[in-house]
């Protein structure tokens, strides 16, 4: 990396977001959008670990892994976005504590 | 301060501040905005580390199309958010407490990581001397095909799961259907009737 970048920094920059991604999910129990969006927030954290890594050993794997990570985070936005439009069509809410009707 | 260091703080500044709109925002759709300039500047904290491609790749289908998608799904539910945000402070302390902890572990972690040489010697695929675009090309599809495959596996069931899970059959809707086009017979659609001139029909 190089040029006053440590590894400390982003380890750092990934830990706040990675934390913030939870706290999103805590506060925001109601609103299942923000929290897919905190999701995405996660593993956003994940692959700027993987990125870091891949940087400090120079090694080429950790970036290969995040490319893949990118692909199953868009998988699982797209299905989950497409579960939550037709509970919308179903029940004409999004209401997180409204889904209980899935038991067993 | 060198200049890489100084856009790496602007960068991981706004990304943070971002990040504390997106899961504070009172209307969703600004929620959606500032996640999109928390990947932008992301994507800027990939370029700095090195890593060009995913950067770049971050950009084009994280936010174009991710993103979108979110925005669209947003602007597509009339949902009365307000009554959403009901009890929006009722599981924070929990979720404060979680949060440090977690923060704390990770910070600990971050602080005191100590990288043993012997690692840095022994990288499994070492990126010198060529760029990132072109060291990923070569491996992407040689060493690691079968992962390559097995994404774009993931992706195409997921097209289909959404396709399947949001397509809908309207009974008032005139639709296609081949079987019966390709099926008709002249003899039972065609009637030839002869007219004798002057009379009509």
């Amino acid at each position: 990396m190089g040029l006053g970048i440590g590894l400390g920094h982003y380890l750092t920059v990934a830990a706040i977001l990675f934390t913030l991604g939870v706290f999103g999910i805590f506060i925001n129990r109601k609103n299942i959008i923000v929290i897919l969006m905190s999701v995405e927030l996660i593993l956003l954290a994940v692959n700027l670990n993987l990125v870091a890594f891949s940087a400090q050993l120079n090694d080429l794997q950790g970036q290969i892994f995040a490319l893949l990570i990118l692909t199953v985070a868009a998988a699982e936005a797209a299905i989950g976005l497409a579960i939550l439009v037709i509970f919308y069509r179903n029940r004409g809410s999004i209401a997180v504590e409204d889904v209980n009707t899935m038991k067993g | 301060m060198t200049l890489p260091l100084f856009f790496f703080y602007v960068f991981s500044a706004i990304a943070v501040a971002s990040a504390l709109m997106v899961i504070s925002a009172r209307n969703p759709i600004h929620a959606v905005l500032f996640l999109i300039l928390v990947f932008f500047n992301a994507a800027g904290l990939f370029m700095l580390a090195g890593a060009e491609f995913l950067a770049l790749m971050l950009i084009v289908v994280y936010v174009g199309a991710v993103m979108v998608l979110f925005l669209f799904v947003v602007m597509m539910l009339d949902v009365d958010f307000a009554s959403l945000r009901q009890g929006f402070l009722q599981y924070a302390p929990i979720g404060v407490i979680v949060g440090a902890v977690l923060l704390l572990e990770l910070l600990m972690l971050a602080g005191s990581f100590v990288v043993s040489p012997e690692v840095t010697a022994s990288a499994v695929l070492p990126m010198d001397g060529v760029d990132n675009m072109r060291a990923i090309g070569q491996v992407l599809y040689t060493r690691y095909v079968f992962l390559f495959l097995g994404a774009a596996a993931v992706l195409l069931v997921a097209m289909i799961g959404a396709i399947v899970l949001t397509l809908q059959h309207k009974s008032n809707v005139k639709r296609q259907d081949p079987v019966k086009q390709v099926g008709r017979r002249p003899s039972e659609t065609l009637e030839i009737v002869k007219v004798k001139s002057g009379q009509g029909l």
